[in-house]
This record gives structure tokens, sequence and C-alpha cells, in this order.
């Protein structure tokens, strides 16, 4: 069977493949999203916090023997941290500022970060092998599956339905939500708002750091793999709409999806079509499709 | 987009802050050298710093022999547009020579400058062949390795060996198009068939699954890849993830380098077939260098691209030091037709020499990736399976198009 010439084998395992890099894009543009919603930072360091993620993961295995599944946890509660030092000292004097200062400020960052990763560790990247546990692969006739991949599907949903319960379904959620939208009055009912963005700036890098331990089996552990995914999450962010958490994971994946057919039918633009596709949708709807206006 | 926007202002801010200290008394008298080289993308490991560490080793065991030599360098992005341009102020600010130019469309960009500003050109980190071909040029001389020497090394080993249909994972511009080319003329010519190719952006891709099912579905008896760097090692890792070689199909890395060997791992790499014209422990030529550029290196060892600056470089002093600075300011052309006119010897190559059409002749070696057992330790990697002489290596002279080859 047939679709416009290309094998239906082929084709299901380029949509599975496109879910496969849909669940980074979901997940990092949830990272982006949470912070944008609530702080109204753009932050660009989330690429440069995603490699961290998986430095981290390397560094931890490396220099103290500490193994995939402990680095799953740790790492996004380092690099949180780092995180979170970073809003305290810099980002959270800019909040009353124009979206522009925190983004430039953020997008310098990254820089940084990535260049002393580079000075340290060259740019052609460590090996990190995946856990014994998720080796092998599934022979699904049309064709091979890694497990770990299938893993990555897996957790990536349920790490973006944690956050979205979270923060739609619990009092804490309630809480920052209300500050986003008042923060003097959600403060004068005794709530302290400046450390709840402070914790949130560092759930949100925790969730990069999050995925960058996902990715660190996959693609080589290098600097510059997060300046890589970056535009795209952001692309994905803005079509999905600025702060939307359900726009953000739907997007992602949606979008993962589109770029694995263009893999396809059309290779040299598949990283261009996100792009495309966000000029459309900002021409259509320039809130993007889950935003509000 | 936006990455585009931060590399041209970086790029700018790096051509723009060089620095020339010395006094203008000094500048008749000095040899400026510019290495221009991919120091933060997929290519820099092989190259980058340790190409201009390389480049310095000789000009410091040159010595001083009557003039004064300055190193400068800067990072092109692998972006034409970008190394053309400091290429340009480099010669107009009085840069005597360009080095390395990895990444095949910055080495297309630069040869078309130094040959309008009449300056000299030393390419040795890009691989298109059509720099001593359609594209050759009276101030280039393109050193260690090209496209068309890896394919006739690594293509016809891998045909030979019973790998006779071929489907290609190429980067989309002009290296892996070159280099594509010239692997399926070999495979062709030695009966196989080429099925097909997917050619894929560059450098923004790190996924190369989608590329590798594609192929797989061609049910083709090699992949090649017609890539580098980075971009090799995402291939071979995930190649490797998807099964690919489990379903019997060989994979033919046709430019890999050590650094790339290094970072794979030899779990995933051995067994690959692959073609260097240099290989640390190929002699006691070899092995003495690698100990002599120990302490500028550290813990890396140098491998073909960045010890190739050291042997032009050399070679390059050698040249001014006979013909005289004054005279060799005059005219790029006539630098490189004295590097022509001399027969080059140095511990990275052995004794070669320089065709017409710019191309410095050395034998090309096949190597195979050990396997962790064979390895003796940090970067004992390969075996040498075989030697193509430096007569046979490259493409003959009548054959390139090269215009300045009288026929």
């Amino acid at each position: 069977m047939d679709f416009f010439g290309i094998p239906a084998p082929l084709l299901f395992g380029q949509l599975l493949l496109g879910l496969i890099n849909g669940a980074f894009y979901a997940l990092l543009s949830l990272g982006l999203a949470v912070i944008f919603g609530m702080l109204n930072v753009i932050n660009f360091t989330h690429g440069a916090q995603f490699m961290m993620g998986a430095f981290a993961a390397w560094m931890l295995l490396n220099f103290f023997g500490i193994g995939y599944w402990g680095a799953l946890l740790l790492a996004p509660i380092i690099v949180g941290i780092t995180g979170i030092i970073l809003e305290r000292l810099m980002i959270a004097k800019l909040y009353k500022l124009d979206h522009l200062y925190g983004l430039l400020l953020t997008f310098g960052i990254g820089l940084i970060i990535e260049g002393l990763f580079r000075n340290e560790f060259g740019s052609s990247g460590m090996p990190y092998r995946i856990p014994a546990e998720l080796q092998g692969a599934w022979d699904l006739g049309f064709m091979f599956m890694p497990v770990y991949r299938g893993w990555v599907v897996v957790v990536a949903f349920f790490a973006c339905l944690a956050t979205w319960l979270v923060i739609e379904k619990t009092k804490i959620g309630s809480y920052l939500r209300a500050a986003t939208e008042n923060p003097a009055l959600v403060q004068a009912f005794g709530i302290n708002v400046p450390r709840m963005m402070t914790l949130t700036y560092g759930a949100g890098v925790a969730l990069a750091a999050f995925a960058g331990v996902l990715a660190a089996p996959i693609y080589s552990v290098n600097p510059q793999m997060g300046s890589n995914l970056i535009i795209i999450v952001f692309a994905v962010v803005v079509i999905g709409g600025m702060g939307s958490i359900l726009g953000s994971v739907l997007t992602g994946f949606g979008l993962g999806v589109i770029e694995g057919l263009t893999k396809v039918f059309y290779p040299e633009a598949s990283s261009t079509v996100i792009f495309v596709v966000m000029a459309i949708v900002l021409l259509a709807r320039p809130a993007g499709l889950f935003g509000r206006a | 987009m936006m990455n585009i926007d931060r590399r041209a202002v970086l790029g700018a801010a790096a051509a723009g802050a060089l620095p020339f200290r010395s006094a203008r008394s000094q500048a008749a008298n000095t040899i400026r050298i510019g290495v221009l080289n991919d120091q933060s993308g997929p290519y820099r490991d092989l190259s980058g710093p340790y190409g201009v560490m390389c480049t310095q080793q000789a000009v410091a065991e040159f010595g001083q022999r009557g003039f004064n030599v300055e190193v400068v360098n800067a990072d092109h992005q692998n972006r034409p547009d970008v190394g053309a341009n400091i290429a340009r102020q480099w010669y107009d600010q009085g840069v005597d020579v360009i080095v390395d130019v990895p990444t095949s469309s910055v080495g297309l960009a630069v040869n078309n400058v130094a040959r309008e500003k009449n300056k000299a050109y030393l390419n040795t980190g890009s691989a298109t062949s059509d720099l001593t071909g359609a594209q050759c040029s009276p101030n280039t001389i393109h050193w260690m390795y090209d496209t068309y020497m890896l394919a006739k090394s690594t293509g016809a080993a891998m045909v030979r060996a019973g790998g006779d249909s071929w489907y290609f994972i190429t980067a989309d511009y002009a290296f892996g198009h070159a280099l594509e080319r010239d692997t399926g003329n070999f495979v062709r010519a030695a009966g196989g068939r080429v099925l097909g190719a997917v050619r894929y952006p560059f450098p923004a891709t790190t996924d190369f699954s989608s590329f590798l099912l594609q192929a797989q579905a061609a049910r083709p008896k090699v992949i090649g890849f017609a890539n580098a760097g980075a971009d090799l090692i995402n291939s071979i890792k995930q190649a490797s993830e998807f099964g690919v070689t489990r379903r019997g199909i060989k994979l033919a890395a046709l430019l890999m380098f050590l650094p790339d060997v290094h970072s794979i791992g030899l779990e995933t790499a051995q067994g690959l077939v692959l073609t260097e014209s240099f290989y640390w422990d190929l002699n006691d030529r070899t092995r003495a260098l690698t100990e002599r550029l120990r302490p500028r290196l550290r813990d890396q060892v140098p491998n073909m691209a960045s010890v190739a600056n050291y042997s032009c470089t050399l070679h390059y002093l050698k040249a001014i030091a006979d013909m005289g600075v004054a005279a060799s300011k005059a005219s790029g052309v006539d630098v490189i037709n004295r590097m022509k006119a001399m027969p080059c010897d140095d511990d990275a190559f052995g004794p070669g020499t320089i065709r017409v059409d710019g191309r410095k002749l050395c034998p090309s070696y096949l190597f195979e990736v050990k396997s962790p057992r064979e390895s003796r330790g940090r970067w004992d990697y390969y075996k040498l399976v075989q030697t193509t002489p430096a007569a046979e290596a490259f493409r003959p002279l009548n054959e390139g198009g090269c215009s300045l080859v009288r026929s």
C-alpha cells in the first residue's frame, strides 16, 4: 500500500519518529511556557539548560559513578538550583521592565554557558550509554523501534501531564495562576510571590534539564545540542500560543510529526517547515493556536 | 533565525577585533598567517583551536630566519559569507596567507577572494575535489585530502568487499554533494549501483533516524554517509540504535577523523573502515611529531585535519625564506609557484610534491577501527588495512578539468 508514492511501512515509521522528536519539543516548550506564563520572561537560556542537564548526567556518571536513573532525578535538581540562583541574582531584577530585557539577558547568559562548555569539552561530544534496562529494540515489522525511544515518549507524556495537573488542578497551581493575573493582590493575602516566582523558574529549568538527561543517550552530549533545538522550540511555543501549557504540549507533538513527514517528502526543507507553519499560524491567529489574544 | 543573527554579530566582532599590535616599521618584515576555521560548530574538534596550535608549532619549529611570523585566527562559523568577509578583511589588513578553512562551501568562497586579491591560500580543511578541479586557482594549494581520494580508497574497498548497492545520506551543501558524486562514480565504475540518496539540511540537523529509515527501506548493501564531524557521529550512533547494521547493511563513513571515533566510542565504531592520510601512530616520524605537539595539544593527539596545518605552514615558510619576504608580498601566485617547485618533507606526511593544479600529493591509508579488546589505550584506535601510494591516491591530473593544466 502506498501513500503519495511512499510505502505505508515507511510512512508509519516516520510518524512514529516524528512523535519521538515531538516529545522533546513538547517537554522543552512546556518549560518555556511555564516560565513565560508565570514570570513573563522569555527564557532564552533554555537551550543551554537543556544541554546542562545532559552534561550533568554525563558528569554524575564519570565523576561520581551515578548512573542514568540517579541522573534522571539528580540532574534536574542540580540544574534547577543553578536556575534558582540565576533568577535571584539577575532575572528577578528585570520583571518590571519590558520583555526585551529579559530576553536579552537570558540570551546572553545562554551564549556564555555554551561557550564555557565548548571551551572545556569541545564540540564533538561525549558518549553516554543507554541504560542496560532500556537497551535493545522491538521489531515492529515496518521498523526497528529502539526501546529507549519508546521510553522517551512515555516519560515525556507523563511529565507533561503531571505539570499540567499541578498548574491547573492543585492549590499551588491556583496561587501561581492568580499571581500571574495580579501579583499585588496575591501578596496581600500573605503569599510570598517572589519566592513562588523563583521556584517556578527553577521548575521550568528543571524540566529542560530533565529533557537533557533523556536526550543524552540518543545524541552525543555536546555543548551545541541545545542551541540547535531552542529555535525550533520557540517556534513551537509561538505556534501553540505564548504561555499556554496545553498548547505547547500539543503543538510540540504535532510539529514533530509534521517535521517527520517533511523529512520523507522533501528532506531539504525539514529544518524550515516549522517556521513556515509559524508564519502561517501567526498570519491567521496572531495569538497562536491556543493563546488568548 | 535568531541563530543566524547571533552568529553574524559574533563573526563581525571576531573579525574586527584582530590583534595587529606590531609597529608599522616591522610590518614589512613580518609574515602574517591567518588560520580560518570552525571554532564553535560541528567541525571544531577536527581542527579549530588544535589547527591553530599546529600552525603555531610549525612557526616555532621553523625558528627565526630573518623575518617575523605572526599567527592570527578566526571562526568562520561554517558560513561562506562570514568566511569570505573575514578573508577579504584579513588580506586587506596585510595577512599574507590563509590556511585551514574547513567546510567546502566556505573553502570555495575564500578561494575566490584569494584569487581576486592575489594572495596565497593553503586549504587543508575542505574536502571538495573541485578546489583542484573546475574551480582550481593559481593562488591555491589543496593540502591533504579530498572527496576523490576518500571515495577511491573507502568506496572502492567497500565494493571489493561485496557492497555493490549503495544509498547515500548526504549533507546538503558543496561538500556532501561532491563526496556523494565522487563515491557514486567509483561504485558504478566497479560495477555497483547507487539506489538513491537523501539530502538533509546542514548544519541544523541532529536527528538522523528518519533518513536512516528511508535508506533502510531502499534495501542497499551499504549506506554511505556523505557528511562529517558531529553529524557523522550522530548518524552512526543512531544507525546502531535503530539496528541498521543488524539487518546486514554495512555503514561507510566516507570522511571520518580520529576525534569522531573517540566521540562515538569503540563499542559502536569498531569494524568501520575509513580513509585518512595521517595517523599519529603510523610510523616513527608521526610518533615523534605527536610527542613534540603534546605540550600544546595536551590530552588530544593530532589528526589529519589539524596536522595538515603544521605541514603546509612549514612548507610555506620554507618557500618564503627561499624567495624573500618582499618578493612574497608582491604576488600570491609567485609564492604558490615557488611552493610547487620545492619538494615537501615533514614528519606528518613524509616526502611529497605539489601538482600544477594545486594538489599536494601524499599517500592515503585505509584503516579499520579496532575493537575495544584490541585497543591498548586512549587514542589507540586504528589498524592499517591498505596503503594507496601518493601517485595513485588522487584524481589524475587530466581528469579534473582544471584550467591550469595544459593538455
